[in-house]
Formats: C-alpha cells, structure tokens, sequence
C-alpha cells in the first residue's frame, strides 16, 4: 500500500501511510488507538475506500468495492466477533459464506468436516462444531472468528487486535497457529499495541501514530523504549493542564471500595478515591476497567463487597439511585452513541435528560429553567452546535462527547466516573475535556476514569491503579506515573502471569 | 451553514408525515364532496368528528405505547372491559351508577398494569404480553355475561358523555377527545414522563443510564394505555346505550393505523398528537367516504389498506444498509 | 458422534420443551375422556388442531427473520372463499383449483415480501394494510357465505386413514417434509435464521439478507392458503369472516410463542409452532374432559398463555448485566 489516505470529517484518519507485506512472514502493525491501523485495515479488507493512494497486490493495482471483494482477492480480515451469528452453531457460522452444498441442500455432513479442519487449522479442536454461538464465552467466539476466516483459504491473513478477548491459553494457541500458517506461506498483517506478542511473533512491523506510517523495520532491530518512543511520537506534545501536587488528605474519603467482587470479572478490588483526585484506571484493554465502573454505578447484579460514600455504605441499585444527591455519583458510559445520548432528540433534550428532575416541579418541566440551564452548559463546554433544538446526532463527534458530560454536569455531580471518554475525539476537544475534568476535580470532584491512551493517564492523573485480570495489580503515584511505567507495567504483570500459566 | 440551519430547523418545525396526513384530509373532502354536497356540511363534519372521537381516545392510548417502542394488542377486550364493568357498575345502586365510569376506566388501567409489569419487569416481548391480557380479559368477560349479550344499561352520565351536546352544539364525545388530546399533549410535551416515554423510545439503554426510571414509565405508559382503550369502551356503550361483545375489534387495527399515519414511528421516540389527530380524523373519513361512495364492503377494505401502505411508502420508509 | 446429543438438545431445547408439554397435556386429556380415545374424537380435534397448526408453521417463517405477519389470518380466509369458488367439479378441475389457490397464497405473501424489502417499511404496519387488502379481495370472492368443494378432496383431508389415523395429521406431516424440512435445510432458510439472529453479522458475512426475506414471507403465504383450503374442507363453504381471520392472526403468535420459537427471530422450529398450536387448541379440550363450565375455557386459555409466556423470562434471573436487558 502507497500513499493511503483517508479523512472522516474533519479528522484525517490517514496521512500518506505506507506498508508492503510479503508471504510467508508475519507483519505486525503497531500504535496506539487512533493511529490509523483499523483505518488501513478497513480500507484493505474492502470495507471503505481511501481517498488517495495505491494499493498494489502482487505488483498490480486493485481496489476492492465491497468485503465480499476483497475475500475473492484472498485477503481476509478476522473481525472482533461482529460477524458471528449468535443463535447459529459453529459450523453453520463458518461456513455461512459458501456451504457445502448436496441436491440443493446444505451439506451438514461436508459442513461439519469443513468446520472441523477450519477449527482444528485455528487450534480450536476443543470447540464443538454443533455448539451455539452464543453459548460460547468471548475467548472462543474468537476462535470461531479465526476458524471462519480460515475456512475461506485467505492468502492474505489481517488480524485486528485479534487476541483482546482471548484467554492466555488461547493466546499461545494462535501463536501455534500463526506461525504454522506463516509456514505455510501465508502473508499475516498483526495489528496489536502490545509489544510482547509482537516480539514473540513478527518479522517486521511498522509502527503508526497520528495516521502515518512513522517506521518500518525488521523485528528485533529496535528496542522496546525506542518503540514506545516511536509510538508516542515526538511531535505531540500532549498539553495537560498543570496539576497542584496533592498532598495526602486524612479526610475521609469521598468514594471507597472495600474487597469488591462481580462473577470472575472482578477480582477483590478496594481502592479510596478523595474529593479534588483524578484517579486514572490503566492496563491492557478487557481486565476489568469497564466492569469497574459499571459496578459503582449499580449497573451490574450479584457484586458483592462494600461501597461507602463519604464512609457511609451505600446500596446502589442502578443509575436512579446513584445520581441521588446524596451519593451523587455520574458515569459518561462506553459507547456515546448508543449509551450517552439519543441520538434523534434536540440537543436540550439531552442535556437536560439527566437533571430533569431538578428542572421540574411535581413532574412538569420548567421550560425556561431548561432553556437557561441548557444555554449555561452550552457556553460552559464551548459545545459548537448550530441551535439547542436540532437532533444530537448532527454533532461532530467531540461536541456529543461535550453533551454527554454536560448532561451529567448540571446534576453537580460529586464523584464523577470516566468509561475512555476521549475515544475517536479531535485533539482539540480532548485538551478541552483534560481542562474541564481539572477545574472540576479542583472545585471539589472525585474523578474516576479508566483510558486507553497512555498520554491521558500521564497528564491528567493524579494516581494511575493498574489492572489485571480484574484486580488492582500496581498503583502509580504522582511522578511515577510516566508512559514508560504504564506501558511496561503493564507488560510486564503479563509476562509475570503467562510464566505463572505456564508452569 | 446557513442553508443547513434552515432546511433543518425547518425540518424538525413541520413533520412531513403530518403535512401529508392532512393534505390526505383535504384530499378526502373534495373527493367526498364531489359523491355527495352535503359532504363537506357543517353537520355532517361534526358528526364525522364524534365519530372520530372514540377511535381518538383509544388512538392516544396505543401512541403512547408505540412511542416506546411497544405494542398493545390488548385494546380489543380492554375496550370491551371498559364498557361492561361501566355498564354493569350502573347496574349497582346509585352508588355504582354514579361510579360507573370510573369503574370502567379503572379496570382498563389494571389490566395495563398487569401487561406494564410483564414488559418492564419482565423483559417480554410486548407483543406477546398484550396478546395474553387480551386474552384474559376476554375469558373474564365471558365469564361475566355468561356467555350471553351483556344486558346491563349505560348510566346517564355515560349516555351524556357520549351522545349529548352542548357548547355550540358541539359534540360532548368530540370534547371529551379534545380533553383527553390535551392531556395527552401536555404529557408527551411538557412533563418529566413524557420526556422519558420518547427517551425510552429513542434509546431505552442511555435513558437508563442517566438515571430515568424507566421501569416505572413503562407500567405508567401501558396503565394509561389500558386506561384510555377503557375510557373508549365506556364511551361507545355509553353510545349504543349498552356494551356489547367484541366491540372492541374493530378499534385495534384503526388504531394503529392511524398513529402511524400521523407519522409516529412504529419503532418508537418519534411522534407527535397532532400527527396522531390526523390520523385518526383521515382513517374516520376514509371509511365514511367509502360508504358514502356506497362502495361494496370489500372496496372498502382494499382501497383502506392501500391508503395506508401507498402513504407509508411517502414517507414510512426505514434505511438502507449502507446508510 | 455420540457426543453431538446435549448439542442438539440445546438446539431444539424450545421445541422439545412444547413437545413434551404437549405430550403431557395430551396423556392428561386421553385418559380422562369420558368416551375414550376414538377415532372420530380424535379427528375432529385434529382437524381443529392441525389448522392452527399450519397457520403458525406460517408465522413461524416470517416470525424467524424477525419479523411479524398479521396478514396470515386472511389469507388463509382469501384461499377459503378461492378454494370454495374454484376446488370444485371433476378432479382435473378440483386440481386446477387447488394450485390456483396455492399460487394466490404465494402472490400474497411475496406482496407482503416485496413491500418490506422494498419498501423498507416495518412487518407489522404492512401486514396490518395488506391483510386489510387481502381481506376485501376475499368479501369480493364470496359476499355471502357459500360455495362447495370437491367432496372427495374434502374427505381426504379431513377424514381418516386406515388404522384411524388422522388424514389431517398426514397432511401436516406432508407440510413438514415437503416445506419445512427443506427450507431449514437449504441455504435460504438458514439465511433467514441469521437475518433473525443478529441482521448487523449476517450482513457482514455476505448473507443474502433480501432473498431470505422474500422466500420465508413468499412461503407463509403458501401455507396460509393451504390452512384456507384446508378450512373450506371442514365446512364445505366458503365465508369472508374477519373474525375468524384476526382470530387465527393472534392465535397464531400465540402458538408460535408456545412453541418455544423467539420473537426476536433467529431461533425456534416449525416442529415447535405445531406443537404450540395443538397445545393451545386443546387447553379448552381439557376444560370439557374435566367437566370445567365451557365458559370458563377463554380464561383458562389465556392464564395458561400468560403463564407460558412467563417462562420466558426466567432468563432474567441469570442476567448479571443489567445493560444487557436493554435494547
């Protein structure tokens, strides 16, 4: 690929990136969230079209309409258990795409053998081929991915963060598996950001940041600092509102967990949180973050352990009750589009969604009261929108994450929880969101919040707890907290737990 | 920008469902005229409202449902339990006779309860709830007439609501849609609930997690639902002077109709009564022009369904999959 | 191989759960009838049985691509006043008559097909209109009640086979292995699971989303005519019944429901609407073995429904996820 380019909007996701793959190695692709790689891969696998550049197969140029287009091609991407029809078995699901056909019926028995040699190619011979996919957990429903894209005799293997919902077991599984395939001749395009299975497995990688392509080279040349280094990039300068040293408080604190526990998902967990903190949740990507901060919200059932407010325990049930002014507590969810707003109403029916109870009286909303609030918010976040009665959705993507806080900041919140709230946000906006989140930790918050961005966790904690595997592993404290530390940390609490695996 | 601004202001100002739902109307009456002069009457107009009315009531009972995102097929029987507990509370003493309609619409707004729980609570499809709700109020009916015509009488004031006129010479069903309509405005526009009833349609997962109790909006929605179709009930028995069996059948499929004809998403969190309005007053005339037509009775069930479908196609139609 | 049992179990658990119930329901019935298990009893309760039967074999295609079909219950009475118009006279012409009440079936249904794939309006709304237009074509057909059919069709389907089996059964027993099993099987039938189980993934692999649709309401319609062909062999006649027609509609998401299949589409079976549907025909059956007041039969029909229905959120108790409850 030469001199890809890409923009969504008014953010270009792609700059003059470059990558050439050959068969029989495996290519890693390296950076951190918003770099470019799922752009790259997307435009690869046939699921968009850049704007500039060449794509060059075998030395000729091809552009591809539709994924459908790009299998034919022999590339084949292995998505994060999007295309997998739940009530369906395995087999069924691996061979949606063409089965094995008899006096116009499928199959079954050629459908089985072909789902067997699929799995057994992808180290999932544990899998039952007539199991249902949604009875599976997220580790093997990835399996069953791999062994779908498999089953299509691909010749260009894409996998995209393929190994985020694996098990560690399974993880060494697909090692196995992708170095036979490489064996085989496959050419393989690894993106990942965690360097230990780039180490374990590339034969080149390229590094991107900021949506270009910044390095290539062969794996082992560089060392990991140097990678990270390439990663972080020496023109973001990352600015973050100066931070009062805090000194430790003997207050009581704001928001404490003592020996919180939901299914196997979190594991003991107790942490203190003080009024005027930034507390940061860091490590790799599914150990319990999200979990985390659904739990205090009383999203999830069956946690078990204390949760004290101002030392005072609390019951929290749901999100009603946790936005009471007495716990007054706020999460800005996961996912804006689906969880954050709803889309098709104006723009002041969701700011004031969330305190519409402190804008009515005996259930009828004080227009004006909303209006005036609602325009106060507005000016406050600098949400640019062309009028407060238009729908949400005709927001930039910055501005709905603008909304989203703002719903939450007319209920004064007291203890205020983060779910990566700068994901796929422009770069000015963030730095507007790292200066609200300071001026309201000074005005007396407690801040929760858990990033996939390591320059995040740097600049704007006060602490950073690192988690694995849904406990607290390790706690960084004021200028500890360096990308160095996070990214090895994390790191290395793997390494420590596969060796611990493994023996 | 600025040509956005105003296309999309003016966008959201005037429902395009609306604009065609009463040009539809217009439409209608110069056809109807065209059969019969004494089509577009003053008379025959109002008469066409009363109508119109009791299909109004029960129509704001099934938008609010829709604009969750829910359906109620329980209206037949629940319109039917209205009319026979009001009729047969009359048969009670003055006492019962007094509370006559009030009997009826209560028992309309349990039912809702019962089918509320099971959608909130519960989690079940309301499709399926409803229909077991009808279900069971149509074997407690039966059980209550024995089998037979129910031969209670409407009371008085059941009677007056329904047929009498006053102001004007207005109508008192077409009043009492009017108060039922404003109510329903303000509910839907102005209140927390209402707010959280097109919330919940729109996208009940970010309504829950900014803290709406949408359990509680989901039994109230359908309790008043319940309690409307109710209310319809008592009206037509105060109309015919009794209630009779099945006599809510006729109402439930006009009465989605015409919240969808108004432009209220059958999917929910979009909709306004004005559209509803219309709705119900164009799906009224299309049946009396029908019979004024003096079309056969097959006719007119043909050309109602293709009004319908021909109209959602203007302006009904969901999105493409690369959209 | 012998490790595929729990499997299939898990696959079919919805409708081996009405099956059971059915047996159960049946046995209880069976020993208590006063009269004894006859053949004549048993055919008229078949005949009852095996029409809702087919109605929500209907249902259970559309209901599986997730979507809804309120128009079954008139096109089963379209086919009725066809059928009793044009299955009649000499068995060429009796044949001729019952494929051209086959083909209107079909032309219903693919109407109903073609309008939400193209129209990309919503099932419920269209089915809504387009069983009102179906409806009027059957007033058309038969203003009053009337017509005949072809009595040695009629007696076929509606009598006994040798050994005082049901003909009815036969002919349910036809539909299941020459539409159902088919279907399931072929690649367009599964194409319609996936399109029920999760519409975002099957687009994603490629499957033939549109042409799943259109065979799965293509056939509802079929089989719906064959319930109004079946109908007109019952009662000899033809007869526009709106009742009857909305009555089956509902009846028909009622057994479909019992039948373990899932609203959302995506999973449950044909076998399992059948077993839903004889289940729900012959609650009111168990009522009069128990010399309960047939008065009470509408009641008890719809708590054991609600009761039923219930079952369905017994999932709930395993949910830890409360996120996962909302859509």
């Amino acid at each position: 690929m030469q001199g890809i380019s890409k923009r969504y909007g008014g953010v270009r996701a792609l700059q003059d990136a470059q990558l050439a793959i050959e068969a029989g190695r495996i290519h890693a692709v390296l950076g951190e969230n918003g770099a470019g790689k799922s752009t790259l891969i997307k435009i690869m696998a046939g699921v968009v079209a850049p704007d500039e550049g060449l794509m060059l197969l075998d030395g000729k140029p091809v552009s591809f309409a539709s994924p459908a287009a790009a299998n034919d091609a022999g590339i084949v991407c292995i998505f994060q258990e999007l295309s997998l029809i739940p009530d369906l078995s395995v087999a069924d699901n691996i061979a949606i795409s063409n089965p094995p056909r008899r006096f116009g019926l499928i199959d079954r028995r050629a459908q089985r053998r072909m789902a067997e040699e699929a799995l057994a190619r992808a180290g999932a011979e544990g899998i039952h081929p007539l199991a249902l996919v949604k009875d599976l957990s997220l580790s093997r429903r990835q399996m069953v991915e791999i062994a779908k894209a498999l089953a299509r005799q691909p010749r260009i293997l894409i996998l995209d963060e393929a190994t985020s919902a694996l098990t560690a077991a399974d993880v060494t599984k697909i090692y196995a598996v992708l170095k036979r395939l490489r064996a085989e001749g496959l050419a393989l395009l690894y993106i990942s950001h965690r360097m230990h299975e780039i180490t374990e497995l590339a034969d080149e990688c390229t590094v991107f940041c900021n949506g270009r392509s910044v390095a290539s080279y062969a794996a082992g040349t560089k060392t990991d600092n140097e990678v990270v280094e390439l990663m972080i990039g020496r023109e973001y300068s990352g600015v973050f509102p100066t931070r009062t040293p805090r000194t430790a408080s003997d207050a009581t604190a704001r928001l404490e967990l003592r020996r919180l526990c939901w299914t196997d998902k979190l594991n003991d967990i107790s942490l203190q949180l003080h009024a005027g903190e930034v507390i940061g949740l860091g490590g790799l990507d599914g150990q319990g973050q999200r979990e985390l901060l659904l739990a205090l919200f009383g999203v999830l059932r069956g946690t078990t352990g204390q949760v004290l407010v101002d030392g005072k325990p609390v019951d929290i049930t749901g999100p009603s009750v946790a936005k009471r002014a007495e716990i007054g507590m706020a999460l800005i969810p996961e996912d804006r589009k689906t969880e954050g707003l709803m889309l098709p109403m104006s723009v002041r029916e969701n700011l004031s969604f969330a305190a519409l109870g402190r804008l009515s009286r005996w259930g009828v909303v004080d227009a004006a009261a909303e209006r005036g609030a609602v325009e106060r918010i507005v000016r406050l976040l600098a949400v640019r929108t062309d009028g407060i009665d238009l729908s949400a959705g005709s927001l930039s993507g910055g501005n709905q994450q603008k909304l989203v806080i703002g719903k939450w900041l007319m209920m004064a919140p007291r203890i205020i929880l983060l779910n990566d709230p700068t994901r796929g946000i422009d770069v000015g906006t963030k730095q507007e969101i790292y200066t609200l989140l300071r001026e309201l930790a000074e005005a007396g918050a407690a801040i929760l919040f858990y990033s996939t961005d390591y320059d995040e966790l740097v600049g704007c904690c006060d602490r950073v707890l690192v988690m694995y595997d849904g406990a607290i592993k390790r706690e960084l404290v004021g200028a500890q907290i360096t990308e160095r530390a996070l990214v090895s940390s994390a790191l290395n609490i793997d390494a420590d737990a596969r060796q611990a695996a493994a023996a | 920008m600025a040509e956005t601004y105003t296309l999309a202001t003016l966008r959201s100002r005037v429902d395009p469902a609306i604009a065609a739902a009463f040009g539809c109307i217009v439409l209608l009456l110069l056809l109807g005229s065209l059969y019969s002069s004494s089509f577009l009457s003053p008379q025959y107009l109002l008469q066409q409202l009363k109508v119109a009315s009791f299909l109004g009531v029960i129509a704001t009972g099934a938008m609010i449902v829709i604009l969750l995102g829910q359906i109620d097929l329980s209206v037949p029987w629940v319109v039917a339990v209205g009319g026979m507990m009001a009729t047969a509370a009359t048969g009670w003493g003055p006492l019962g006779q007094a509370l006559a309609i009030p009997v009826g619409v209560a028992c309309g707004v349990v039912l809702g309860l019962v089918s509320g729980f099971g959608v909130a609570f519960l989690r079940l499809p309301s499709m399926i709830v409803t229909l077991a709700v009808n279900a069971i109020a149509q074997g407690l009916m039966v059980v209550h007439t024995g089998g037979f015509s129910p031969q209670d009488a409407s009371s008085p004031a059941m009677r007056f609501i329904a047929t009498g006129h006053s102001l004007f010479g207005i109508p008192n069903a077409l009043l009492v849609w009017a108060a039922v309509g404003a109510a329903a405005v303000f509910l839907l526009t102005r209140t927390t609930f209402g707010r959280t009833v097109y919330a919940i349609g729109n996208r009940e997962r970010a309504a829950y997690l900014s803290g709406a109790r949408t359990r509680g909006v989901v039994m109230a929605a359908f309790a008043i639902a319940g309690g409307l179709s109710a209310f319809g009930g008592v009206l037509l028995a105060g109309y015919a002077s009794k209630a009779a069996q099945a006599m809510g059948d006729p109402y439930l499929l006009p009465a989605i109709a015409a919240v969808v004809l108004g432009g209220t998403a059958i999917l929910g969190g979009r909709g306004s009564y004005l559209g509803t309005v219309a709705g119900v007053i164009l799906i009224t005339l299309l049946q009396s022009i029908l019979s004024v037509m003096q079309m056969e009775e097959f006719g007119r069930h043909v050309i109602y369904g293709v009004v319908i479908i021909a109209m959602l196609l203007v302006y009904g139609r969901g999105r493409r999959h690369s959209e | 191989m012998s490790g595929d049992w729990p499997y299939r179990l898990r696959e079919h658990r919805g409708t081996l759960l009405a099956f059971a119930a059915f047996v159960a329901m049946f046995a209880i019935y069976a020993a208590n009838h006063p009269a004894g298990l006859n053949a004549n009893v048993a055919t008229t309760a078949a005949n009852k049985g095996v029409l809702l039967a087919i109605v929500a074999m209907a249902q259970t295609l559309v209901v599986l691509t997730s979507g809804i079909d309120l128009s079954v219950g008139m096109v089963m009475v379209l086919a009725n006043c066809l059928a009793s118009g044009i299955a009649v006279g000499s068995p060429l012409m009796t044949a001729l008559g019952v494929a051209g009440v086959l083909v209107v079936g079909c032309v219903c249904g693919a109407i109903n097909g073609l309008i939400v794939i193209y129209g990309r309006l919503q099932p419920i709304v269209t089915t809504i209109a387009t069983g009102s237009v179906y409806y009027g074509a059957a007033l058309a057909l038969r203003r009053v009640p009337g017509g005949d059919i072809n009595a040695g069709l009629a007696d076929a389907l509606t009598g006994q086979l040798p050994g005082g089996v049901p003909a009815s059964l036969a002919l349910l027993l036809a539909l299941v292995l020459i539409v159902w099993l088919p279907w399931r099987r072929a690649a367009i039938g599964r194409a319609a699971y996936a399109l029920g189980s999760s519409e975002v993934a099957a687009y994603m692999s490629g499957v033939p989303i549109r042409r799943a649709q259109f065979v799965a309401y293509t056939l509802a319609g079929l089989l719906a005519s064959v319930a109004g062909l079946f109908v007109t062999c019952i009662t000899y006649s033809g007869e526009a019944s709106a009742a009857n027609g909305s009555t089956y509609t509902l009846y028909s998401i009622a057994a479909v429901v019992l039948g373990g299949v899932s609203l959302f589409g995506g999973s449950g079976s044909a076998v399992g609407a059948i077993f839903g549907a004889l289940m729900f025909r012959s609650i009111g059956d168990l009522l009069f073995v128990f010399n309960l007041d047939p008065l009470w039969q509408p009641l008890f029909q719809g708590v054991v429904l609600a009761a039923a229905v219930c079952l369905g959120s017994v999932r709930l108790l395993q949910v830890r996820n409360r996120l996962e409850l909302y859509g």
